[in-house]
């Protein structure tokens, strides 16, 4: 095995890897501080923060130390090389390198939104001098408030790292950002009549190492110290990005791409980061209600449930196909087995179906070329399927049902009358059903609906279970790989909401409370097709289902 | 715990003589302070309201608001001071600075709202002390009274009032005499700042203007 030494350490790294000395580095438990340097980016070596001492180790024991200090993110690392990082040489040209970035910074830290997630603040913390020795007038240049219809700058802020930029070259490949005139005079701008609006430039604001490129969104609504974080998945589609819920006092701020090579890569798209509104719209459904003749009967959750569960036990001797249950996408796996094995246990005859399917357009890969063609190799895919969990759901029928039977045929068999009863676990944001099926609905003797958002079809409903979004419950989406990740519960749902797993879990009468890791232990030991599961916690990244993809991490994509 | 016979010491009584019996001295000695007393008159009690209390300048009661030298609120919305208080009394929602009002071209970032709950407020001054620009402050004011919990929730508009009328007394001195925003807004004119910790003598920055001064 090849080995390197990083500050007298020994570090062993595998005979095909190709690594820097940052990466190297940080396997020996030490830190290099970077700014240009990012693992899905070109290397540009600009920034000098990362200056290193690094030399060679010869086959006969002798070390040659090379005499010039080398940027860390562009040398890689091969057997026997040296590396020092904690050197006086490199202290004082880390120390020197913070002073000089920091020459016409602002300082404007009090109302800049970075400040407290600042790569500036750390390093000059942890790295810097503690003052300037600049006497003369800084070089402040103007901020561009239009970079995009989602994007700010603060020009003077701007350190030079030029990851926006070539992250628009290399990952969205639609190429708006770039460097104007150079020197001290450098600045980040758009090419003229070009902003920065493709479905990825939302990340360019995460890449920004300082506070130079801000988010319109979240510009000025929080001190990034008071958000709590939990680890979550995108719903967005079904490539389920790993993604944080920032929120602070039961409001949701803002999502930030969690770094998951198994998953998405480094990043997210603007349709997730941005589109999880409707989560804190009044479009909520915020209390449970029970109907009868169009008349309100109950808004008590204690009332509608207990109510439910007797009417739905009266269903057990009704003939085959006459209750049918529809499983939304957008329902996690726990929740799809609580309701599925629910129903079976009522009426063995229940016929299970998946909800509606949202699908738009094509899958859009990233980069795309100058014709706005996608060029090989794909670094980012926004799926056209926008459900987080149809295989997760999937699996669920198969185990229960056998068969997949789609929301059409259900719309088809309650216009033809041979349904009675449909309970449907909704979810989609979007309006799952047209103002023209729910009209079939109303054939329907009974009909419960368990959804997110207010819709043609809970207007209907006797029964009406308000559930949770996703950043409010605990529980397993498989995204379009098989690769099953738990989201968490980041916040509370608006007062009289539920999270859909305790609804479900209360509802089929089970003791205890809804505890997502002991259902997926359940949920694996009983389910083949989901024997991963069987683990309970499936960690930062989740666990493939099937087993070639655990020992195989997906490309980025 | 018993208590050891050997540390008790029994104290008796002094005798007294014939006049000290009589308790005449005693009462002579009563009458001859309240004598000086009536001769020599310092009235101790204050007289509360009518009469205020002459405070020194450090006391911290009520805040204020400062304004900047164009007569804008001061406060950047660092929230900075609501991050400090350890009652969290302080509420700030911030907004950015409407970019194309020249009377705002400098400014970034201001609060929209800006509420102190002075019943929560247990008057530390930590806010005072986290403020970067020196707009929070706390004035001589004590006599605080309203006739409802919302009357003591003080807004921004409130907070500004109260900077307009200490401004100019003596017990409320503008602390930095400083209109100027200083490093969280006003960029054209930033000054060196002074190290933080020693350095040497010959070091530049020993010689900026405000060395040894962190402004
Ligand atoms: S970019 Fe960082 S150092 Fe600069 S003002 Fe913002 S928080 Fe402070
Ligand atoms: S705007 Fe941010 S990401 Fe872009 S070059 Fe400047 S510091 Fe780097
Ligand atoms: S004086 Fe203390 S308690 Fe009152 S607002 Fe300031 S920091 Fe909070
Ligand atoms: S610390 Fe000062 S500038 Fe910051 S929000 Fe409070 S009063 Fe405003
Ligand atoms: S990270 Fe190596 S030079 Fe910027």
């Amino acid at each position: 095995m090849p080995t390197v030494i990083v500050n007298n350490k020994p570090v062993e790294i595998g005979p095909s890897e190709k690594l820097n000395c940052i990466q190297a580095a940080e396997r020996a438990g030490d830190t290099i501080p970077s700014y240009c340097w990012h693992h899905d980016l070109s290397v540009v070596a600009s920034c000098r923060m990362c200056l290193v001492e690094v030399g060679e180790k010869k086959p006969d024991g002798t070390i040659a130390m090379q005499p010039k200090l080398s940027p860390g993110c562009q040398t890689p690392v091969k057997d026997g090389t040296v590396i020092v990082s904690n050197s006086e040489k490199v202290l004082a040209a880390q120390k020197a390198t913070l002073e000089y970035l920091l020459l016409n910074h602002p300082l404007d830290c009090p109302v800049c939104d970075q400040a407290g997630e600042c790569g500036l603040q750390d390093y000059s913390y942890k790295y810097g001098r503690g003052y300037s020795r600049l006497q003369e007038p800084k070089n402040i240049k103007p901020d561009k408030d239009y970079i995009g219809d989602q994007i700010t700058l603060f020009t003077d802020r701007c350190i030079m790292c030029t990851r926006c930029v070539r992250f628009t070259r290399e990952i969205s490949g639609t190429a708006e950002m770039q460097v104007i005139s150079r020197g001290s005079h450098e600045e980040i701008d758009i090419f003229p009549g070009e902003p920065c609006n493709n479905k990825l430039a939302g990340n360019v604001v995460d890449l920004c190492p300082v506070g130079a490129l801000c988010s319109k969104d979240f510009l000025y609504q929080q001190r990034v110290w008071w958000l709590k974080s939990k680890n979550s998945v995108c719903p967005g589609c079904s490539t389920g990005c790993s993604i944080t819920v920032d929120q602070n006092e039961d409001v949701l701020y803002r999502l930030k791409p969690r770094e998951n090579p198994q998953a998405q890569g480094s990043f997210m798209c603007d349709e997730g980061r941005f589109g999880w509104k409707y989560a804190q719209s009044d479009r909520r459904l915020t209390s449970p209600e029970q109907r009868s003749g169009g008349k309100t009967i109950s808004r008590d959750w204690d009332v509608v449930l207990s109510t439910l569960g007797t009417t739905l036990a009266d269903l057990s001797d009704q003939k085959s196909g006459t209750f049918v249950v529809a499983i939304s996408p957008w329902a996690t796996v726990e929740e799809a087995y609580l309701l599925a094995k629910f129903a079976k246990e009522v009426n063995p005859n229940a016929r299970l179906a998946l909800g509606p399917v949202r699908t738009v357009g094509e899958d859009d890969l990233y980069p795309k070329d100058i014709h706005g063609q996608p060029s090989l190799p794909t670094k980012f895919t926004i799926r056209a399927e926008k459900c987080p969990n149809r295989r997760g759901v999937e699996s669920i029928l198969n185990h229960f049902q056998g068969e997949i039977i789609p929301f059409s045929s259900v719309l088809y068999d309650i216009e033809s009358g041979s349904i009675e009863t449909l309970f449907v676990l909704g979810g989609d944001p979007e309006g799952w059903i047209s103002d023209a099926d729910a009209a079939k609905l109303d054939k329907l003797k009974l009909l419960i609906v368990q959804d997110l958002l207010g819709s043609a079809a809970s207007s209907k409903a006797h029964f009406v279970l308000p559930g949770a979004a996703w950043a409010e419950k605990d529980g397993t989406f498989v995204n379009h790989n098989g690769l099953a990740q738990a989201i968490h519960r980041g916040l509370r749902g608006p007062e009289g909401s539920r999270p859909d797993g305790r609804i479900l879990f209360e509802l089929s009468g089970r003791r205890g409370l809804f505890h997502a890791a002991s259902l997926r232990k359940e949920i694996g030991s009983q389910i083949p097709e989901l024997a991963a599961l069987s683990v309970g916690d499936l960690g930062e990244f989740g666990v493939s289902l099937s087993s070639a993809a655990k020992t195989e991490p997906q490309p980025v994509g | 715990m018993p208590i050891n016979p050997k540390d008790i010491e029994w104290v008796e009584e002094p005798s007294m003589n014939f006049w000290e019996s009589t308790y005449l001295p005693a009462v002579f000695d009563g009458l001859r302070t309240t004598g000086q007393h009536v001769a020599d008159f310092h009235p101790v009690t204050e007289f509360y309201p009518e009469q205020k209390p002459d405070l020194p300048s450090h006391y911290r009661g009520v805040h204020r608001l400062n304004r900047d030298d164009k007569g804008r609120v001061k406060c950047v919305a660092c929230m900075m001071c609501a991050t400090a208080c350890p009652a969290h009394c302080i509420d700030i929602v911030a907004q950015d600075a409407p970019k194309d009002d020249p009377h705002w071209a400098d400014r970034d970032k201001f609060p929209k709202s800006f509420v102190i709950d002075e019943l929560k407020c247990i008057y530390c001054g930590m806010c005072e002390e986290a403020c970067p620009v020196d707009s929070i402050e706390l004035t001589n004011i004590f006599d605080l009274t309203g006739m409802s919990r919302q009357e003591m929730m003080f807004d921004k508009e409130k907070l500004l009032s109260v900077f307009d009328q200490t401004k100019d007394s003596a017990h409320n001195p503008v602390r930095t005499h400083k209109g100027k925003l200083g490093h969280a807004s006003d960029f054209t004119n930033l000054h060196t700042l002074g190290p933080a910790t020693t350095v040497r003598a010959d070091d530049r920055s020993a010689k900026a203007n405000s060395a040894g001064v962190i402004e």
